[in-house]
């Protein structure tokens, strides 16, 4: 299992465009990827635990992956989250 | 009289028409007998909502862009979502609940997370939420979609809430004015309604139940006011407001297509549009633009996971040039690094990315993402007036070997027989001090200077513009930077060539007379800063804007600078 930590960066935070696009990315990965954000644990994979997650702008959370391609899916992942426009 | 959020700016009167909420209420109490049925019916309207929603998306995608497309996007996703699928069957099998009253609870559930949320901006995205709960709720009900479709001409739509679905069905031309009870500033409607501009208020508490259909309504959407059943006076008053408002637009309207030429027609300039993609040119256009004086190819290259390939880019700057015709458009090679990284470019981190690894230093050490760029822009060159521009030189080496690497991709194209235009001029961002205070020895090497002000001023006075506690220290006026400016834009003239500005200073009206006076040959700005510049410049004395120079170039203070120019604009 891997963990990284996460600063969301643009102004709009994770919202539905960027989660939409976001969830189908990470459903390329076999891993399991979870964000750990405010007591919650958010299925990084499921859109509508991403949007009631309410990760807005500057939110800070751990990206966890577990799986056979856990190395890939966490530096891919973490750096479409870092790079998000509005 | 009701005031509510001032979402879209204009004056609307006319009749009512109330959009009808779906009448699922009996379902919502009543226990389900067979609770496979119930889960059957729920696969069923799930499958019938995603298929109505891919119809909407296609028609948006038609009539508004593929921005507000986008967004059905996330609503097939979220009716696809495994915990959505789950959490509303395991609530019919453990409540032993109709689908209908699953699907409350549930989106319900889901919106009062919304609730609880700091984010103005994340919070409002229960809107979508909501969107898709009516449409599942109507699609059990059986009752077909579009509730739009008795609308009458002319009328003001009032609903609870105007979803994307219900904007995307609306016939637009025959909607004066919008009212919603939930919904603000950022929301859907808003943003909608104030792309067609069409007024709007927003968060008026229990409209859709007050109004009737037919009732005379007053929509002031400047102010967020709006009056039901109007008296006599009151129609009066805003009758006159009305026909105010709208002479203000048409004054606006009429300078489209007048040149920017002081009053005494002593000095003409350009004034182009910054945009991020070739959608922008059509707003640039409507309000008048004579070119595009910045072309932000960075959101070619953002939000993906891999590059953008050179057929890609190719596409888009070719549909950029022709959406312009014969105006320029500069096309400026990719500004990455500083605030923005791509995912699948390995940028190392750094204490310090605006003074670091970014923009033309990046390309340079990356010549195969460079010059597929070049490639592109080059081969678009056939289609339209382009120009090439670098970010962020500082250096006579790196034009020189930015130069070298438009060389190597013009021989490229040559032996392959690509046609491109030989003659496509070239120029250099100015934000970086250095460059502006040597601007002698670039000048030979380009056909124009474009100054970035923003990062400019942010070099120049060492101010983080992304600071916030910094602003008050953040001063386009100051002195020095007011200094650089004008000593570029002499030595482009001196050599014959001109400088443009694509920074916010160049879209801020109160900027205009002194740039006017240091002799600034292009403004390139945001769609929406065109006319309200243009309308400085025409009011301008030449010879005064001129004054107006020297003497703020003596002055020791931004804050003097800023006093003296008030009045001039």
């Amino acid at each position: 299992m891997l963990k990284k930590e996460i600063v969301i960066q643009n102004q709009t935070g994770l919202h539905a465009r960027p989660a939409t696009a976001f969830v189908k990315f990470a459903n390329g990965f076999q891993s399991r990827l979870l964000i750990l954000y405010k007591d919650k644990e958010i299925d990084a994979k499921s859109i509508v635990s991403l949007l009631t997650g309410g990760i807005g702008s500057g939110a800070s959370f751990i990206l966890q992956a577990e799986g056979s391609d856990e190395e890939e899916a966490i530096t891919k992942a973490a750096e479409f989250l870092e790079s998000l426009q509005d | 009289m009701k005031t509510g959020i001032a979402a879209s700016r204009g004056i609307a009167i006319g009749r009512a028409y109330v959009l009808a909420e779906t009448n699922y209420l009996e379902n919502l109490t009543a226990k389900a007998e067979n609770l496979q049925q119930e889960i059957f019916r729920l696969d069923e309207a799930i499958h019938k909502a995603i298929s109505e929603i891919q119809g909407v998306k296609e028609k948006a995608l038609r009539e508004l862009n593929a921005k507000h497309a986008a967004i059905f996007d996330a609503h097939i996703s979220i009716l696809q979502d495994e915990t959505l699928h789950k959490d509303a069957k395991s609530l019919i099998l453990s409540d032993c609940s109709k689908a209908e009253c699953a699907v409350k609870k549930t989106m319900d559930g889901y919106c009062s997370l919304f609730d609880q949320m700091e984010d103005e901006y994340l919070k409002e995205r229960a809107g979508d939420f909501r969107d898709v709960s009516s449409r599942l709720l109507r699609c059990l009900s059986g009752e077909e979609g579009d509730r739009c479709a008795g609308m009458a001409e002319d009328c003001i739509v009032i609903a609870r809430d105007l979803t994307p679905s219900d904007t995307a069905h609306m016939d637009k031309e025959k909607v004066k004015a919008i009212v919603t009870e939930l919904g603000g500033r950022t929301s859907h409607t808003a943003i909608m309604a104030r792309s067609l501009e069409i007024p709007a208020v927003l968060g008026i508490k229990d409209i859709a139940q007050t109004a009737k259909n037919g009732d005379l309504l007053i929509v002031d959407g400047t102010a967020g006011i709006v009056i039901v059943n109007p008296g006599e006076e009151q129609l009066r008053t805003y009758e006159q407001k009305r026909l105010e408002y709208i002479e203000s637009q048409n004054v606006m309207q009429q300078l489209v297509d007048l040149p920017a030429v002081t009053k005494d027609g002593g000095r003409r300039v350009e004034l182009a549009v910054n945009i991020g993609s070739a959608e922008d040119c059509a707003s640039g256009l409507r309000y008048g633009a004579e070119g595009v004086g910045l072309f932000r190819t960075e959101f070619l290259y953002m939000n993906r996971a891999t590059l953008p390939d050179e057929e890609e880019q190719y596409l888009a700057y070719r549909k950029a040039l022709e959406a312009m015709g014969s105006r320029a458009v500069i096309i400026r090679t990719l500004d990455i690094g500083g605030d923005k990284s791509l995912p699948y470019l390995q940028i190392e981190p750094e204490m310090n990315p605006f003074l670091g690894m970014r923009a033309i230093r990046l390309c340079l050490q990356h010549p195969h993402i460079f010059k597929s760029q070049l490639r592109a822009i080059l081969r678009a060159s056939c289609y339209g007036k382009a120009r090439i521009m670098y970010p962020m030189i500082a250096a006579k080496w790196e034009l020189k070997a930015a130069n070298q690497a438009l060389f190597e991709a013009m021989a490229e194209l040559d032996s392959q027989g690509i046609p491109y235009n030989k003659h496509i001029e070239k120029g250099i961002m100015i934000e970086i001090p250095a460059a502006a205070i040597v601007a002698e020895h670039f000048v030979e090497d380009v056909d124009f200077f474009s100054i970035g002000s923003n990062d400019l001023v942010q070099y120049t006075l060492a101010v983080d513009r992304l600071n916030e506690k910094m602003s008050d220290f953040y001063k386009p006026l100051h002195p020095a930077v007011l200094r650089l400016i004008k000593h570029v834009i002499d030595v482009s003239h001196r050599a014959g060539k001109w400088t443009g500005m694509c920074g916010e200073m160049a879209g801020e009206e109160k900027y205009a007379p002194l740039l006017i006076g240091m002799g600034l040959d292009e403004f390139s700005m945001s769609a929406s800063s065109l006319l309200t510049v243009k309308k400085t410049i025409r009011n301008l004395d030449y010879a005064q804007a001129k004054q107006l120079a020297r003497e703020a170039l003596e002055l020791g203070e931004a804050a003097q600078v800023t006093e003296l120019l008030k009045g001039y604009y």
